[in-house]
C-alpha cells in the first residue's frame, strides 16, 4: 500500500519542484528581498551624502536674549539688526532662512520663520538645532549644566511591555510585533494556497488526459490520493522553509543597517506551530481540491469553483488583520481562530503576534484536525466515484447521494 | 493451455439502476487471445474496468492469477484503456520510468527495459521527447510499450488498434502474438470483427451488459452455420439433386442443403450436370454475420 504512495508521492514532489511556476514563485521572495536591500542600500548612499552642509539660519532678536550659542550642530546662526537686512541676505542666498523673534517672544507671541523654499516639513535635525539654540540662551544662566541637557531631551522613553504575571512579555520592539506577524502569515497563506492550487490542477488535469484510468490500473483511488497530497504538501513545505529562511537572513544581514531588524526573529516554537497550522491548513484545502479536481471536466473549471473556497478563508483573516494583531481576545477574532477554514491564517498571525493562548491553540488544532479527517474521508469518497466520470458535471444533491452509497 | 489466469463469475453492475453489466462469467486461459466483443455501449469497459479493479462489481466473483485482487495482481496485468492518456510535460522515456514504478518495476530495469522496447518499435530516438510533441500515432505506440513493459502475465488491450496506420497495427500485432507464444493471456476488447477472427481463440460477445456467445471461435461457427454452400460456376440448373433452395449473393450462389444431402452429392451433381465450377465451399458465416445476427435477435 505505502510503497506504491511513495512512488507517487516522489513523482509528484519532483515533477512539482521541477514547473516553472513552482520555482517562480519560490525564488520570488528571496529575489524581492535583495531587491529591496539593493535599493534601501542605494537611496541610503544617494539620500546621505557623508558630511552634512552647513546651513546658516539668520535672526532677527528683538528681546535682545539670544546673542551666543550661534553654532548648533551643523547649524551657524547669524543676527540681523533688521528684518530687511535679514531678507536681502536670505535673497541673496547667504543665509537658508531667517527666524523673527518678537518682542513680546517671553510672552507666548511664536518665532515666525522665512524662507525662500517650498517644504512639507521642517528637517528633524534644523528644527532640534534652533531648539537648542534658543534653550541655551534662554537657561545656561539660570540653571545648570545638567538641567539644561536634560531641557534639551525630557523624553525618550525605552519601553517594556509586561505580561499579565508582571514579566517581561516576549516581541518588545513593536514595529517587529506587527511586521513578523505579517510576513508570517502572507509567505504561509501564499504557499497554502499555491500548493492546494497545484493538487487541484494536477488532478484535474489527469482527469482532462485521461491518465488516470492507467493510473488506478497501477493503483488504487486512496494510494493515489494520498501520494498526491503528501508529495505537493512536501514541495509546499519546502518552498516555505526557503521563504523563511531568506527572510531569516535578511533579517541578519539587514540588521547591520537597520537596528530593528535584529528584533524580527521567529521563536522555534512559533515556527513550529506555524507548520503544523500549514500542515493542517494544507490538507484541508488540499483535500478539497483533490475532490473538486475529480470532479470538474476541465482544470480551468476547477479554478473557479475552488476559488469560492480559498476567498473566503484567505480574505476573511486578512481583512481582519488589524482587528486580529491589535484586539486578539475579540470574539471575531475568536471565532476566526477556531473555524477551520480561517484558522490556519488567523492562528499564524496570532501565534506570530503572541497572543494565542495555550488553550485556544488546543481547541483550534483540535476542530482543524477533525475537520481534515472528516473531508479527507468524504474526499475520498467524491474522488473515487468520479474520477472515471467524464460528461455531465454532478449537481451538489448526486454528490451528497454518491457520498452515502459509495 | 488450460490454466486459467482470470476467473470472472457472475459479475453485475448497475449505475443509477441502470444495469450494465448483467450477470457475465467467463475464464481466461493461458496463452490465448481472448476476444471480447460487442456494439458500443455494450459493457465492455465496463466489464474490463471491474477486473481492473477501477470498479467494484455490485455482485459476482473475479480471481486474478488464483487469487482475489491485490496489489501482486495489479502488478501483473497491463491495461490499455481505451481511453488513451498520458502527461504531456513528461518525456516519453520519465513517462515509460514512471508507470513502470507504479507496477513495481525499480527505476534501473524499467530504463534498460524501455530503451529496448523503444528500439523494436522504431522509436528510440524520441526517447527524450515530450510527450506533446509525438504524433498521436507515435503516443499511442508508447502507451502501448507502457501496458507491456512490465511482462505482464494478462493485457487487456481496449481497442488496441484504433487509429493507427496499417504498418504499426501489424508491429502491434505481431507483438501480442509473440506474447500470447509466451504463454501470456490477452483480452482483446473491439468492435472491429476481422480484428477478432484473425487473432482470437475464443471470444465472448455481450450486448446491453449480457452474455450472448462464449467460447470457442470456431465452435460458435459451426453452431451458427446454415447448412448451405457456396458457388461460383457459369450456369445453375434448374433443379439441383439434394438443394432446397437457391440464393443469389454478389457475384456467387448459396445452395441450401436438404437434410439429408450433403456437400459431397450436390457436388458432385453438379459435375454431372457439366457445370463448370470455379469456386465451391462450406458456407462458413463470418463472425459479423453471427454478430448482427444475434444483436437483431436480441431486440
Amino acid at each position: 500500500m505505502m510503497k506504491k504512495a511513495m512512488t507517487i508521492l516522489r513523482h509528484e514532489f519532483l515533477h512539482t519542484i521541477k514547473r516553472k511556476s513552482y520555482i517562480l514563485i519560490t525564488i520570488s521572495i528571496p529575489l524581492l528581498l535583495i531587491l529591496a536591500f539593493v535599493i534601501y542600500n542605494g537611496i541610503q548612499r544617494w539620500a546621505q551624502p557623508s558630511t552634512p552642509d552647513q546651513i546658516y539660519i539668520g535672526y532677527v532678536d528683538e528681546t535682545d536674549i539670544f546673542d551666543d550659542y550661534h553654532s548648533q550642530d551643523n547649524v551657524i546662526f547669524n543676527e540681523y539688526d533688521t528684518v530687511d537686512s535679514a531678507k536681502s541676505a536670505l535673497l541673496a542666498e547667504t543665509i537658508d532662512s531667517y527666524i523673527f523673534i518678537h518682542s513680546e517672544y517671553l510672552e507666548g507671541r511664536q518665532i515666525e520663520r522665512y524662507t525662500l523654499k517650498r517644504e512639507i516639513e521642517l528637517p528633524s535635525s534644523t528644527v532640534s538645532s534652533v531648539k537648542n539654540f534658543l534653550l541655551d540662551n534662554l537657561l545656561t544662566e539660570s540653571v545648570s549644566e545638567q538641567i539644561l541637557n536634560r531641557a534639551k531631551i525630557p523624553f525618550a522613553p525605552i519601553s517594556v511591555r509586561l505580561d499579565t504575571n508582571g514579566e517581561i512579555a516576549t516581541g518588545q520592539d513593536p514595529i517587529a510585533m506587527y511586521f513578523l506577524p505579517y510576513i508570517f502569515a502572507f509567505l504561509f497563506m501564499f504557499s497554502i494556497f499555491f500548493t492546494s492550487g497545484y493538487l487541484l490542477q494536477s488532478v484535474s488535469e489527469e482527469k482532462e488526459n485521461r491518465v488516470i484510468e492507467i493510473l488506478l490500473s497501477s493503483v488504487s483511488a486512496g494510494q493515489l490520493l494520498v501520494g498526491k497530497v503528501l508529495g505537493l504538501g512536501a514541495a509546499g513545505l519546502l518552498q516555505i522553509a526557503i521563504w523563511l529562511g531568506s527572510v531569516m537572513a535578511a533579517a541578519k544581514f539587514a540588521a547591520v543597517n537597520i537596528p530593528i531588524f535584529s528584533e524580527l526573529s521567529i521563536p522555534i516554537g512559533t515556527l513550529f506551530l506555524g507548520i503544523i497550522y500549514f500542515i493542517l491548513g494544507y490538507l484541508l484545502l488540499g483535500t478539497i481540491f483533490a475532490a473538486i479536481g475529480s470532479i470538474v471536466r476541465t482544470s480551468r473549471e476547477g479554478q473557479s469553483w475552488s476559488s469560492m473556497v480559498t476567498t473566503p478563508s484567505a480574505v476573511l483573516p486578512m481583512m481582519l488583520m488589524y482587528l486580529i494583531t491589535t484586539n486578539p481576545t475579540h470574539i471575531a477574532s475568536r471565532i476566526l481562530t477556531m473555524f477551520p477554514f480561517t484558522a490556519p491564517i488567523t492562528s499564524m498571525i496570532r501565534i506570530s503576534g503572541g497572543t494565542l493562548s495555550a488553550w485556544e491553540t488546543t481547541v483550534s488544532l483540535l476542530i482543524l484536525t477533525c475537520s481534515v479527517a472528516l473531508l479527507m474521508w468524504l474526499s475520498s469518497k467524491v474522488f473515487r466515484t468520479y474520477l472515471l466520470m467524464y460528461g455531465k458535471r454532478p449537481s451538489i444533491k448526486e454528490i451528497i447521494r454518491s457520498i452515502r452509497s459509495a | 493451455m488450460d490454466i486459467s489466469n482470470l476467473e470472472v463469475q457472475n459479475i453485475s453492475k448497475s449505475f443509477n439502476a441502470h444495469k450494465v453489466v448483467d450477470d457475465v462469467s467467463f475464464s481466461l486461459n493461458s496463452g490465448e487471445i481472448f476476444g471480447m466483443v460487442g456494439p458500443n455501449g455494450a459493457g465492455k469497459t465496463t466489464t474490463i474496468r471491474m477486473i481492473m479493479d477501477i470498479l467494484k462489481p455490485d455482485s459476482g466473483d473475479i480471481t486474478v492469477l488464483g487469487q482475489r485482487f491485490n496489489d501482486e495482481a495489479k502488478d501483473k496485468i497491463g491495461y490499455l484503456p481505451e481511453e488513451r492518456g498520458m502527461y504531456k510535460k513528461l518525456t516519453v522515456i520519465e513517462s515509460l520510468i514512471y508507470m513502470a514504478a507504479l507496477k513495481g518495476v525499480p527505476t534501473t530495469p524499467a530504463k534498460a527495459k524501455a530503451i529496448e522496447l523503444l528500439e523494436k518499435v522504431g522509436m528510440g530516438q524520441h526517447k527524450d521527447k515530450k510527450v506533446e510533441e509525438l504524433s498521436r500515432g507515435m503516443s499511442q505506440l508508447i502507451q502501448f510499450l507502457i501496458t507491456i513493459q512490465h511482462d505482464p502475465e494478462i493485457m487487456v488491450l481496449d481497442e488496441p488498434f484504433a487509429n493507427l496506420d496499417p504498418v504499426n497495427t501489424k508491429l502491434l500485432k505481431d507483438i501480442v502474438l509473440e506474447m500470447r507464444n509466451k504463454g501470456k493471456s490477452i483480452i482483446l476488447s473491439t468492435h472491429l470483427m476481422n480484428e477478432v477472427e484473425e487473432m482470437c481463440d475464443r471470444i465472448l460477445m455481450i450486448n446491453q451488459g449480457r452474455s450472448m456467445l462464449y467460447g470457442n471461435l470456431a465452435d460458435i461457427k459451426t453452431k451458427y452455420r446454415n447448412n448451405s454452400v457456396f458457388v461460383e460456376c457459369d450456369r445453375l440448373p434448374i433443379e439441383i439433386t439434394g438443394v432446397d433452395k437457391v440464393k443469389q449473393h454478389d457475384g456467387h450462389s448459396e445452395l441450401y442443403l436438404k437434410q439429408n444431402a450433403t456437400p459431397q452429392t450436390v457436388l458432385s451433381a453438379l459435375v454431372s450436370d457439366g457445370v463448370k465450377i470455379d469456386r465451391f465451399e462450406n458456407a462458413i458465416p463470418s463472425l459479423n454475420d453471427i454478430f448482427i445476427q444475434v444483436v437483431e435477435e436480441a431486440r
